[in-house]
């Protein structure tokens, strides 16, 4: 707990193509162990790419701005030149993304993108480059992987290019890894294939995986915390299994929906909840989902909740936590035949 | 490969014989009497008639067309009606001139247009993309001639550092590569260049731009890729279609321009046309037409061909 491979404090993320203003990260507040895997669940457009990708500072320069802190692997991110920051990227921090395809160079073979991400950051010939990518094909458990190696991104199939990508984003030992839905673009047996994968070699390399998804049962099985996040705040966090079982965040109640057997099996999506989330270029002034929550008060819409320490690592961010249970037995009396 | 190129030589020759059909029939549609450049005005209709079978003007089209094709094959394009010379002697020469100009405007083009296009590109919206832009435009939308009229003024004229006008010190029959006749070739490719410059420029900003708004762009990045390697994944990115633009404007280029090469009095394709259709030279007219026609086919199937080879992403189906 006292080595922390991230940590974010009160991170604003704020995009301002011209004309326009949208604060997609507004104080985000994250911290991430060596060796912990933490998954940041959330409806679309809740901030968690933006999340992660600032993590490297990967937003377009001119147009976003950033405030709050921002460390990585022991580095102020934030802070840094461009030098140095292509220094962390890829050698301390390295990504993983959706769709490999569109993440991959298409006119370059994959042996020859891990071959120039390896030397980009070591001092290897070509040879003994390409000798470490062959391993990591095999590390992966990518079959043939030699003749993979010479294979460009459209030649592969979806499985195989995300392995290659995992193997790509391993290149340089990297201590954290960032991964964006790294299983929503697959077939669901070769989900569970690539999460099992990342399961493996999280626990050989000991890495501390930030990852973002909107499979409960994926987080469950592969996380040891998740963050929940809503319209670019995290709403509540905890431990993944207190999470499923006790949440607490009227949100995270609504987005995980009945917590019955079915909740936790791998494939379900979450819930989806009425309402739309707010406009990012125009917040509201008090908390952000008590346009759709059913117990919001006037003081809620007037100022930004507290996080508030739940014990264990818990936290949630909700005015009303404490009134919470009363509130839900009232309703489920109501909801009952008389 | 070998199958893959046999098979686009393969589609390439049916286009070859349509193009050739195409250019004798053209030719035969014009309206007037393709003996009037050269029989008297007074001529007795025995003496026409006598020069018609002697050209084969007479028989029907089709076999017209045929004996045309076959003596084609073989390398005979028949005699010039206005010189008396072998129609395939004057095209080569005027093909081989207008070759000269042709690449070094294409190289120059290609050059200045990928350089316009990649900071265009690269820094969009910026004054270096403004500038960049405009010179593309210009280069698009000002009149050739009117732009080579203008550099001769300035580079012969004024400063005397070219030569204005024709293809070496002692015409075109003795050239050499060497400076006295180099410096011939500078202006008339210099004025041929800019269309290709702006549309190469043009091209490739599309391109990087596009490339740049990728995903894999931000993939690179998260590697640790500084902006030069990022510049050299988009450079590869855009190679493959940079150069079939840039060699089909060659395509274009090879058939001279007439104006340009008036203005500069280069004896070239575009000058050769000029005169065979002035004249109704029928030989030379639907030779030159023939051997530009596959010119530009060969052309696009080796364009086609790179492209394959350079982009991966280009299936050999
Ligand atoms: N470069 C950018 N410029 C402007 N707006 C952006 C940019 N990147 C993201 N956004 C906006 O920020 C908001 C948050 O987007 P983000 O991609 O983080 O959502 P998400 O939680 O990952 O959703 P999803 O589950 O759909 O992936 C969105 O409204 C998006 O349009
Ligand atoms: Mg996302």
């Amino acid at each position: 707990m006292s080595d922390p491979m991230i940590r974010l404090r009160e991170l604003y993320v704020e995009f301002n193509p011209p004309g326009k203003r949208i604060q997609a990260v507004n104080g985000v507040d994250l911290t991430v162990d060596r060796g912990e895997v933490v998954a940041l669940i959330g409806e679309s457009g809740s901030g968690k790419s933006v999340t992660l990708r600032a993590m490297m500072r990967l937003h377009p320069e001119k147009t976003t701005r950033y405030s709050g802190a921002l460390e990585v692997a022991g580095q102020d991110v934030l802070g840094m030149g461009g030098g140095a920051l292509s220094q962390l990227r890829g050698k301390r921090v390295a990504m993983i993304f959706q769709e490999p395809l569109l993440a991959l160079d298409p006119v370059y073979t994959l042996g020859e993108q891990i071959v120039e991400a390896i030397r980009r950051h070591e001092p290897l010939g070509r040879a003994e480059a390409r000798a470490r990518a062959l391993q990591l094909f095999e590390r992966v458990r990518i079959p043939s992987p030699e003749r993979r190696l010479d294979a460009y991104p459209h030649e592969m199939s979806g499985g195989m290019r995300q392995r290659a990508m995992i193997a790509l984003a391993l290149a340089c030992n990297p201590q954290v890894l960032l991964a964006d839905e790294p299983t929503t673009a697959l077939d669901a047996t070769v989900q569970i294939q690539i999460l099992l994968l990342l399961r493996d070699l999280q626990r050989e390399l000991g890495l501390s995986i930030v990852f973002v998804t909107h499979d409960i049962g994926a987080a469950a099985e592969v996380a040891d915390r998740m963050a929940v996040m809503y319209a670019g705040r995290i709403v509540e966090e905890g431990p993944a299994s207190e999470l499923l079982t006790r949440p607490r965040h009227p949100y995270t109640r609504a987005l995980l929906g009945s917590r019955d057997e079915g909740a936790l099996r791998k494939g379900r999506r979450l819930d989806t909840i009425g309402g739309a989330p707010p406009d990012l270029a125009r917040l509201p002034a008090g908390c952000a989902f008590a346009a759709r929550c059913a117990f919001a008060d006037d003081a809620c819409r007037a100022a930004v909740p507290e996080r508030r320490e739940l014990g264990a690592r818990h936290a949630a961010a909700c005015r009303r936590l404490d009134e919470l249970p009363a509130l839900l037995a009232v309703r489920a009396d109501e909801a009952l035949p008389s | 490969m070998t199958g893959y190129l046999l098979r686009r030589l393969g589609y390439a020759l049916p286009i070859m014989l349509g193009v050739s059909f195409l250019c004798f029939m053209l030719v035969h549609l014009s309206p007037g009497d393709p003996l009037v450049s050269i029989l008297p005005a007074d001529a007795s209709a025995e003496l026409q008639r006598q020069m018609m079978q002697l050209y084969g003007f007479d028989r029907p089209l089709l076999e017209q067309f045929l004996r045309w094709l076959w003596r084609a094959l073989h390398g005979d394009l028949g005699t010039s009606i206005a010189t008396s010379r072998p129609v395939t002697g004057e095209v080569f020469r005027a093909v081989g001139n207008t070759l000269m100009i042709a690449v070094l405007a294409s190289l120059i083009g290609f050059s200045l247009g990928s350089l316009f296009g990649f900071v265009a590109g690269y820094f969009r919206n910026s004054w270096a993309d403004r500038l960049a832009s405009f010179v593309s435009v210009i280069g698009v939308s000002l009149p050739n001639y009117w732009l080579g009229m203008v550099l001769v003024i300035v580079f012969s004229a004024q400063l005397m550092w070219l030569p204005a006008t024709g293809a070496g010190p002692g015409g075109s029959s003795d050239w050499a590569w060497d400076w006295a006749h180099v410096q011939y070739l500078i202006l008339p490719a210099l004025t041929m260049s800019f269309i290709p410059m702006g549309i190469v420029a043009r091209t490739v900003r599309a391109l990087v731009a596009d490339t740049l708004s990728q995903e894999f762009v931000v993939g690179l990045r998260a590697r640790g890729l500084g902006e030069l390697g990022v510049l050299r994944h988009v450079v590869k990115n855009c190679a493959p279609t940079a150069l079939a633009v840039v060699g089909l404007q060659l395509g274009y280029l090879l058939g001279g321009s007439i104006l340009i090469e008036t203005v500069f009095s280069w004896p070239g394709t575009g000058f050769l046309l000029n005169q065979a259709i002035f004249q109704r030279d029928l030989p030379l007219l639907q030779g030159s037409i023939l051997i530009l026609a596959l010119f530009f086919v060969l052309l696009n199937l080796l364009v086609d061909v790179l492209q394959t080879v350079l982009d991966p992403r280009i299936e050999r189906g």
